[in-house]
């Protein structure tokens, strides 16, 4: 039984691992840079260690500080959150050799996962469908454009090692391939290291739909139905929901059964998210998988009541999954709001000074805060201080809690998008559910920018 | 014409150097502020005159990073 353990993490998800682990009986220790000596989470822990200086490289990156943190504290596990070092397989070997028990899956699992190329491939042999396009990398221009000619414009290309959108782009015609092809893949080399491509359809008004799933250690995995997040910006979400709006029951039961074949050929343990692309006609795509913890697995938990870091924990210690696919219902309609310190319109960070924060409250509210009044938000990290979850009996009760509790939330000394949330909740394409990956282009900008 | 940092955040990589010529949509410098790197493009071709920040400089949304004739 897992007795202490370390979350090699910051922010609202140290501070959300921190609660599974009191309600368990679990003592918790903290790291932190610098920069979050303050932060909430860190009053939370049982236990605190400074692990460097601001820069990740120098804390929650650094392995060496974050496994003597562990040693020192006589932590028995470790809980990496997202991000970070949650899907390293250095660390997770590492944390082996050191007798720590790494929450999450095999290291041999995270490798696989954490290249485009040999996820797509473990995908196509556990029958998964995945995007029409290369099986790896192209080696020139002139295969670029003869893949492209195969599969039809437009196209996305993307950079092997990309992450983040960065050299990622759509290309309509071959003239516009051969000028975005050197770019990208100069641009993927002067950040990644790497320059080479890969080349996947673009789907036409796709949606990202994703599943959850549970796998304990002894062979058992179930999924907990879908989360919709399509509403992202610069390739990031901004608002999740569960269930979708958009699929029938028959697609519902197929995602979930491709995702429990994929876990079960991967061998797989703990919770994870197979993350799939969804076309008008409802035909779904494998996009990838997160190895992790999830930073909108909220909504999955409002609508079937289960903790999921609780079940990671449990797998982690060995127990077998307590209950079986029958077991798991959906129960109404969650939406999540991702809250960014941010400019609405630009999406570029605004670290500073938060002067007054006042959030919502109520019983269908739920918060998870990385931040608090007098915080200062440090350019060093994610933009996200906090996430806004709702839950009601219908999409359209969650529509309007959500609006409600938006309208309630005020932080000032820094820019945040909740003007931006506060418009796509009131779009009438909204609420009808015709939210595709591209909504905030579409719908969202065109209201902000001629203003 | 002055080239300006559209966000606050840290000097990542600078990617030319004074007196290179550079192209219209050229990569001058990438900002980086909250996992997020910005590259920041020449609006217009020409020459760098002068490059007014280091990489791992702060800089402040609105802060003159480079001169460009």
């Amino acid at each position: 039984m897992i007795q202490k353990v370390l979350i090699a993490n910051r922010g609202e998800i140290a501070a959300r691992i921190i609660r599974s682990c009191q309600k368990m009986g679990i003592r918790t220790v903290a790291v932190y840079s610098d920069a979050d000596q303050n932060a909430p989470y860190v009053k939370m822990a049982d236990e605190g260690y400074l692990i460097g200086p601001p820069r990740v490289n120098e804390s929650y990156l650094n392995v060496d500080k974050i496994v003597a943190a562990a040693k020192d504290s006589g932590a028995d596990a470790i809980h990496p959150g997202y991000g970070f070092l949650s899907e390293n397989e250095d660390f997770v070997k590492r944390c082996q050799d050191e007798g720590l028990i790494f929450i999450g899956p095999s290291s041999d699992v995270i490798k696989q996962m954490g290249s485009k190329i040999a996820a797509r491939k473990a995908m196509q042999q556990a029958g998964v469908p995945v995007v029409p396009g290369t099986d790896g990398a192209v080696a020139s221009l002139e295969e670029a454009m003869e893949t492209a000619q195969s599969i039809g414009y437009p196209v996305m290309l993307k950079a092997s090692a990309g992450g983040g959108g960065i050299g990622m782009q759509i290309v309509a015609s071959e003239d516009e391939l051969a000028k975005a092809f050197e770019n990208n893949s100069k641009r993927a080399l002067t950040f990644f290291g790497d320059g080479s491509m890969f080349i996947e359809k673009k789907l036409e008004n796709a949606r990202h739909i994703e599943i959850q799933i549970l796998a304990d250690q002894h062979g058992n995995v179930i999924h907990l139905f879908e989360r919709e997040c399509s509403i992202q910006r610069r390739n990031q979400k901004v608002i999740e929901e569960a269930p979708s709006a958009f699929i029938s029951e028959k697609t519902r039961k197929q995602m979930g059964e491709a995702a429990i074949n994929a876990a079960i050929a991967l061998r797989y343990s703990n919770a994870g998210t197979i993350e799939f692309l969804v076309d008008e006609n409802e035909n779904f795509y494998f996009l990838e998988m997160n190895t992790r913890i999830q930073v909108e697995h909220p909504v999955t938990e409002e609508i079937t009541g289960l903790d999921i870091v609780e079940q990671q924990l449990k797998i982690a210690q060995g127990e077998r999954l307590h209950f079986t696919q029958e077991d798991i219902k959906i129960n109404g309609h969650a939406m999540e709001a991702r809250i960014y310190a941010e400019d609405p319109v630009t999406f570029f960070p605004s670290p500073g000074h938060i002067t007054k924060f006042d959030i919502p409250t109520g019983k269908a509210v739920r918060n998870e805060l990385a931040v608090t009044e007098k915080s200062d938000v440090t350019p060093f990290y994610d933009p996200m201080i906090g996430k806004l979850i709702v839950r009601g009996e219908t999409r359209q009760e969650s529509i309007s809690l959500l609006k409600q509790a938006l309208a309630q939330y005020k932080i000032e000394g820094i820019k945040t998008n909740i003007p931006m949330l506060l418009k796509v909740v009131d779009l009438e394409q909204f609420k009808m559910g015709n939210t595709t990956t591209d909504f905030v282009q579409k719908h969202y900008l065109p209201l902000v920018q001629t203003n | 014409m002055e080239l300006k940092a559209n966000m606050a955040g840290n000097v990542w990589k600078i990617t030319v150097n004074q007196g290179d010529k550079v192209e219209s949509g050229q990569d001058v410098v990438i900002l980086e502020s909250m996992k997020m790197e910005i590259p920041i493009a020449a609006e217009e071709a020409g020459t760098v005159a002068e490059l007014k920040v280091n990489e791992g400089d702060f800089v402040n949304e609105g802060d003159v990073i480079a001169v460009i004739d």
